[in-house]
């Protein structure tokens, strides 16, 4: 009984006090840092690694400064979304895949939640490229649903109630093209309508948002998101408060649209079948860290993590008949105090000794293919470490 | 024919929700939830209830066990039809019925232990003498995968998969014979919902439930239930045995909504129907066949006359025109 008392969360007055001063301090330096950055524009323009690129994460490391501690919810993460092609990011909730994306757009919930090592570069498409960390605030305003956009998994929260859908596709378009006059505007936006698929569209660019369904609702966000041909879609969970046959048409819209307007989407899921039907790339987040990433082919056919291949053993699917569900035992550890060794070992059915050493590195199978897990350290060729900032020094 | 021994037995039971507008709450209309459903499930077995949202089939559990008053048809769990029974009847009946809930972080009191939410109705209705309570707990919460040591927290401290688990130990230590799981699993990750599926599973075979479990996911009804029935708009639109439907679903309803599962493979390239249009309003439901506006095997006669819902095959029940006089001759 004693120890379950230790662990549970309480936290004493002094710790507390202590914690928050803490949080202060760096939240302090951090945004004075980023402050200064967004001065300059050479501290914010970097240049690819590779040109074909939209984006790289680049040991992203995205820390909460809360009042419980430091929650490293996205930790030392690497990984592209290439031109033109589709990359699902999936994993349980809580792992860091949301955050990744917020991290992109700038939109964490500051000063509390702090991009604090790493670089995000985002292609300028001219050579050089936004590193997203230390932008200002004004410049992210012309990439914020201009040259990325986000589609958010709840249509019902993420229209405003109180205007009528063609203001608000309009807004849109007013922000980014401000030569426009209100018949351009409206005539865009028409367009927009009819390519996301609404019969209706002189009816509902008159509507509010309460007189239409789930899936129109959706479709709305996706011709907002749409409205300035970005380059980057973030679908957060798109399809996730929307029923199967719902589901069906707004996965088929995203994957047309994605090839007229020739951009590129981040899917973030934790559908591993929305992910195979959509995505070309496939990137396993758990807990903060990418544990496998490859192409659809090389996660669906050869999982190599013991987490990937837990996560689709425990998914019934249709047509296939098991007695009894495989499931991955104990939950995912406690993000303010994470362990040093691998963050799976605990529930790993598949440990080997070298798992009680630090994290695994990251180790390339194939030339697509990379896991960071110890079972293929003999096999493949090592990478690297994720590095995690420590917070001590900050 | 052999006599099958059947725990529910539901007989066209319909439910309308009154649409009140006006200063003087005058009714003007009604919502079809539930427009005259029949289906029964066998004792020991599981019924999996699939559509969309907004068809009715969490209505429809609940008016089953009297959460909600019907409007006609017959409900009979055991031989007994429910909505006969007295208020004093009904309170001793419960405890063989039992429901949970969606959602786990909604459905659990904050200000209860565990202990206490699990055993408030076992006292209640006192199931076990009051020396043999705390025992009795303890056997149902290991019965669910809890250690002992829970009963004395509190429901913030646990994790959506572990308080799932707690909502359906509040079920399960009521001993009942009849549990609605009413989209048990939907608020819960991958990896949690494999834990609870297996639970649910194996607490079927140890204590020999029978399950009513309401999902839009159709891979996990495939994985649990023995019979499936589909419902659209109100109306069980097709009803037969998990392989039967999967292997061949009839109605086209059950087709579009079928090949719309996505399945994790990318190389597999199902022919998706897509279908247009969302579902119609429940309060004034399209005449004829109510798929009729989205079907696209539509005929004239859809249009204007309601499908019988019949036995098509052995055992499978569909309510569509395009299987009018077949089998028949």
């Amino acid at each position: 009984m004693a120890e379950n008392k230790k662990n549970s969360a309480y936290i004493s007055a002094g710790e507390s006090r202590r914690i928050t001063r803490f949080n202060r301090r760096v939240t302090k330096k951090l945004e004075k840092a980023r402050a200064d950055a967004g001065r300059d524009s050479s501290l914010y323009t970097t240049v690819m690694k590779d040109p074909n690129n939209v984006v790289e994460f680049d040991n992203v490391c995205t820390y909460f400064f809360s009042d419980v501690g430091t929650v490293k919810a996205v930790d030392g993460v690497n990984f592209s979304v290439p031109k033109h092609s589709t990359v699902g990011v999936v994993g349980e909730s809580g792992c860091g895949k949301s955050v990744t994306s917020l991290s992109l757009m700038q939109l964490l919930q500051r000063p509390s939640g702090q991009v604090v090592g790493g670089e995000i570069r985002f292609n300028k498409g001219d050579g050089t490229a936004y590193n997203i960390a230390n932008t200002p605030n004004s410049v992210m305003e012309h990439i914020r649903g201009n040259k990325i956009s986000m589609i958010f998994q709840e249509p019902m929260t993420s229209l405003n109630p109180v205007f009528k859908i063609g203001a608000q596709v309009d807004e849109v378009t007013k922000l980014h093209f401000p030569d426009l006059d209100d018949e351009a505007v409206k005539a865009r936006t028409l367009d927009m309508l009819d390519l996301v698929g609404i019969a209706n569209k002189e009816g509902v660019y008159n509507m509010y948002p309460h007189e239409l369904s789930g899936g129109m609702r959706q479709r709305i966000c996706i011709a907002i998101a749409l409205a300035c041909s970005p380059t980057l879609i973030i679908a957060d969970e798109p399809t996730t408060a929307l029923d199967v046959t719902i589901q069906a048409q707004i996965l088929d819209l995203l994957q047309n649209l994605k090839d007229k307007l020739n951009s590129s989407i981040m899917l973030i899921t934790h559908d591993l079948g929305v992910v195979a039907g959509m995505a070309d790339y496939v990137v396993v987040m758990y807990a903060g860290r990418v544990v496998e990433k490859g192409t659809a082919d090389d996660i669906f056919h050869h999982p190599a993590h013991p987490y990937t291949i837990g996560l689709m053993a425990s998914k019934p699917v249709v047509g296939k008949k098991v007695e009894n569900l495989y499931n991955i035992p104990g939950s995912v550890p406690n993000p303010v105090d994470m362990p040093n060794y691998c963050y799976f070992r605990d529930r790993c059915e598949m440990q080997c000794e070298r798992c009680s050493g630090l994290y695994p590195p990251e180790i390339k199978i194939s030339d697509t293919h990379y896991v960071s897990c110890y079972r293929y350290y003999d096999e493949g060729e090592l990478i690297g470490y994720p590095k995690s900032v420590k917070v001590e020094e900050l | 024919m052999e006599q099958k021994d059947y725990l529910l037995e539901v007989d066209n039971l319909v439910k309308y929700f009154p649409i009140k507008t006006g200063f003087f709450k005058r009714t003007t209309g009604y919502v079809k939830a539930v427009d005259g459903v029949s289906f029964k499930i066998e004792r020991g077995k599981t019924m999996g209830l699939v559509g969309e949202s907004g068809c009715g089939k969490s209505t429809c559990g609940r008016t089953i066990l009297r959460l909600l008053e019907k409007t006609s048809g017959e409900v009979k769990i055991d031989g007994k039809d429910i909505f006969a029974l007295s208020k004093e009847e009904l309170r001793k009946f419960r405890p063989q019925v039992q429901i949970v809930f969606q959602d786990p972080y909604s459905s659990l009191s904050p200000r209860l232990p565990v202990g206490e939410i699990i055993g408030e109705a076992v006292r209640e209705h006192g199931i076990v003498p009051e020396e043999e309570f705390n025992d009795y707990i303890t056997r149902v919460m290991e019965a669910c995968g809890l250690p002992e040591y829970y009963k004395g927290r509190y429901p913030h401290e646990f994790s959506g998969g572990q308080r799932q688990r707690i909502c359906i130990a509040r079920a399960l230590a009521l001993n009942p014979e009849f549990i609605v799981c009413d989209e048990p699993v939907s608020a819960l990750d991958v990896s949690i919902q494999a834990q609870v599926i297996n639970l649910l599973k194996e607490l079927q075979k140890e204590f020999g439930l029978t399950y009513l479990f309401i999902s839009h996911d159709l891979s996990v009804v495939e994985h649990i239930s023995d019979t499936v029935g589909v419902m659209y708009l109100g109306t069980m639109v097709e009803f037969s045995d998990t392989d039967k439907i999967f292997a061949k679903p009839l109605h086209p309803y059950t087709q579009a909504l079928f090949s719309a599962i996505p399945i994790p493979d990318p190389d597999v390239k199902i022919n998706r129907i897509v279908l247009e249009g969302s579902i119609p309003s429940p309060a004034n439901p399209p005449s004829g066949c109510k798929f009729h506006t989205r079907c696209a095997k539509c005929m004239e006669i859809c249009k204007t006359q309601v499908p019988e819902y019949r036995e098509v095959e052995p055992n499978h029940f569909c309510a569509c025109h395009l299987y009018n006089g077949q089998n028949e001759g």
